[in-house]
């Protein structure tokens, strides 16, 4: 899994049944400082996450287990919202 | 998944018989501001897109979970037309 921050969200009408009612959100993956890593994807949300808030998600396939057992195509999915996480390495 | 902008067709007459009477598209990766980036793919189409088009695109293992395409050698599916992509400003 990853961390991300949530920067946006994507509005999309036409697509395939199994992802109505799924919240699509734009993540930015973030490295141990919260400095920009990689680039942005979209990823459905499993947790009721908003922009501006830190999340952890997961890619592949795991990313449709949450809404089992509809078969969502999705490879990225967010798992969890981060309340906060301390990394001894930047502390000390 | 991916944001992109489909640019193209392919056609392709000798294929694998599971991907028979299915669309191939083009497409060119876009970030959300739609600057492209990264390089062009090729993606089944399952939800009728057309050249021009904001889509999203789902990868991998995960691609085969696209409407119809159990079971078929896939790796990219376009999985929706996108409307509108709004992004937090500063982002």
């Amino acid at each position: 899994m990853q961390l991300a921050k949530v920067i946006g969200d994507v509005v999309v009408t036409r697509k395939d049944d199994a992802l109505t009612g799924i919240k699509l959100l734009v993540l930015q993956p973030i490295g141990a400082d919260g400095s920009n890593v990689g680039r942005t994807l979209v990823a459905v949300d499993a947790v009721g996450s908003g922009v501006g808030e830190t999340v952890f998600f997961v890619r592949g396939k795991e990313a449709s287990f949450p809404f089992y057992p509809t078969e969502v195509p999705a490879d990225a999915g967010i798992v969890g919202i981060v309340d906060h996480y301390d990394i001894d390495e930047l502390t000390n | 998944m991916i944001l992109a902008r489909i640019v193209g067709t392919v056609v392709a007459t000798r294929k694998d018989p599971r991907l028979v009477s299915n669309k191939l598209l083009v497409a060119r990766p876009m970030d959300p501001h739609g600057k492209s980036e990264g390089n062009y793919l090729v993606a089944v189409d399952t939800v009728d897109a057309g050249v021009g088009e904001t889509v999203l695109i789902v990868s991998g293992s995960s691609a085969r979970m696209a409407a119809g395409m159990k079971d078929c050698p896939v790796d990219a599916a376009v999985v929706g037309i996108v409307d509108t992509v709004e992004v937090a400003a500063g982002d």
